[in-house]
């Protein structure tokens, strides 16, 4: 079950406000550092999964969002909804997906 | 033509000092800081605060660990992407590299300093290298469960006898292997030590192995000296009922506190540092700390333990006193303080502060700053004493 507002985000992401050129430096930072010490730099595994563009091709924004959002219980994914907003959540999405950190 | 090639080297070094270009150097005034967004290491005198040289293309080193030949003129840097490469430190250069696997995370040196042995999430296991030479002498594929799963491997070090000790995150398993045939290494395996070991460490006397659980409460406990009394769960039950939180990067278990009876290790998910009772390894205490611990390390004195966080508290460093677990002082050397490492006699500790760009140099006695050092997006310091030390 997957909840409503995640739909809805996903087709507003496009529209939704980028965040500032100073805040995406810090989510292209913490893109590359703190998620970086589980899923690597480039995002290729580490003890998290590959979060390369091939290995994200095949799942869904709405699933990503919910992901890094909420975490994975039992897992060492931790939630990240107190650090990072929706839209910023969606954008750094899409850094993942056009390898953004370069 | 051959043996003219083989004096080349030699004839161009003797060149290179003639000019008085190339200053003496001893190994043991030397370290190697990990640049990890650059992929590159400096080599710094630790005596005379310096940088001296940049090694760079050393692939993706987001986790980088490094350990130092026995005669303290190589520093093999393990990273994240299955790289080993041997840096010869007084010529600044590279001596060998090789992409042993895909994903790797640390590695150690065997006791007589003649094997390498690196530790691979994918494929999943450890693989044994000549020191020398970095030639692949045994791959031990990290199998476990029914249907022959391959495990990340985790927390390796080297132990007394020629053996290695890691531990199988997925598989729930210690594994000791001898290498005394490093081309036919023995394993053998201890099975069902509790979920998810996520980092070990091993005493400084070699004697006990350690790993940290990340699945369950405390950790697994194999006494090397008798290896056949099998794992010990320890600290199975505390903060059995508080309330599990995130974590938001993974402890480290390296650099440990032996001070007395006393051993202290980073608490998982929370503010804590844990004091254990070596003698019946019980918890004597939990430290409230600034945030979640990641490396909890000891002055080589084991008098002060100082201690660096995990996002969104590592802008913090604290001091704790061990002669009665006081947190003393709390320092913000800045924004992601990512490693620390002490001198080889303690009087003084360096930190990488990453998001500064900065190694930071701190005396241990007045809590003060006393130098900083640029460098790019530091992660890790390591320094050459650490050839001499069991388990690092
Ligand atoms: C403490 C380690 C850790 C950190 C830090 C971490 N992750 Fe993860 N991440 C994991 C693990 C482990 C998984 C696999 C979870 C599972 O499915 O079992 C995962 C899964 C994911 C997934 C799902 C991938 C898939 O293919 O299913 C995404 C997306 C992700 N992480 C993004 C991030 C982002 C973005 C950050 C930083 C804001 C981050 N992670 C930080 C450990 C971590």
């Amino acid at each position: 079950m997957r909840p409503v507002w995640l739909l809805a985000l996903v087709s507003a992401a496009v529209l939704a406000e980028q965040p500032t050129p100073q805040r995406q430096q810090e989510l292209i930072d913490l893109l590359k550092h703190d998620c970086g010490s589980c899923h690597g730099l480039p995002p290729k595994g580490g003890l998290g999964p590959s979060l390369m563009p091939e290995a994200l091709a095949n799942k869904t924004d709405a699933f990503l969002l919910e992901v890094i959002q909420k975490g994975k219980a039992g897992s060492a994914m931790p939630p990240w909804q107190q650090f990072l907003s929706l839209e910023e959540t969606a954008w750094l999405v899409q850094q993942l997906r056009q390898e953004g950190w370069k | 033509m051959k043996s003219l090639i083989s004096v080349l080297p030699l004839v161009f070094s003797l060149l290179l000092s003639a000019c008085g270009q190339m200053e003496l150097r001893a190994t043991g005034d030397l370290g190697v800081v990990i640049e990890r967004e650059a992929g590159s290491a400096q080599i710094v005198n630790t005596s005379k605060p310096a940088m001296l040289s940049r090694i760079e293309g050393l692939g993706d080193l987001s986790h980088a660990s490094v350990v130092f030949s026995r005669d303290q003129r190589y520093a093999y840097v393990f990273g994240r992407d299955g790289g080993l490469t041997k840096i010869d430190l007084l010529r600044d250069e590279i001596v060998k590299r090789v992409v042993q696997a895909g994903n790797s995370i640390g590695g150690a040196i065997s006791q007589d300093g003649k094997i390498i042995a690196v530790s691979n999430y994918t494929p999943g296991g450890v693989k044994l290298f000549d020191a020398d030479t970095l030639e692949q002498l045994a791959e031990i594929p990290a199998v476990y469960g029914e249907d022959n799963q391959l495990s990340k491997v985790v927390g390796l070090v080297d132990a007394p006898g020629q053996r290695f000790v890691c531990s199988l995150f997925e598989g729930n398993e210690i594994w000791l292997i001898d290498a005394k045939n490093p081309r036919q290494p023995q394993v053998q395996k201890f099975q069902s030590i509790g979920k998810q070991p996520y980092d070990a460490l091993l005493t400084p006397d070699g004697h006990y192995y350690l790993a940290g659980l990340f699945g369950e409460k405390g950790l697994a406990l194999l006494d090397l000296w008798q290896p056949e009394l099998g794992v010990k769960h320890i600290l199975q039950d505390y903060g059995k009922d508080d309330e599990q939180t995130p974590v938001y990067k993974m402890p480290h278990l390296e650099g440990w506190t032996v001070a007395g009876d006393w051993l202290l290790v980073p608490a998982v998910g929370r503010h804590e540092v844990l004091v254990i009772d070596k003698r019946d390894w019980s918890l004597a205490k939990r430290i409230p700390v600034a945030g979640q611990p990641v490396f909890v390390m000891s002055r080589p004195d084991g008098r002060q333990v100082w201690v660096n966080f995990a996002f969104p508290d590592n802008q913090n460093v604290q001091v704790i006193d061990v002669k009665d677990f006081s947190v003393v002082k709390t320092l913000q050397p800045g924004k992601a303080v990512m490693h620390m490492e002490f001198t080889p006699r303690g009087e003084a500790v360096w930190l990488a502060v990453r998001d500064e760009d900065r190694v930071m140099l701190y005396d241990t006695e007045t809590l003060s700053e006393t130098a900083r050092l640029p460098a790019q997006k530091p992660s890790g310091i390591f320094f050459s004493n650490r050839a001499n030390q069991l388990g690092l």
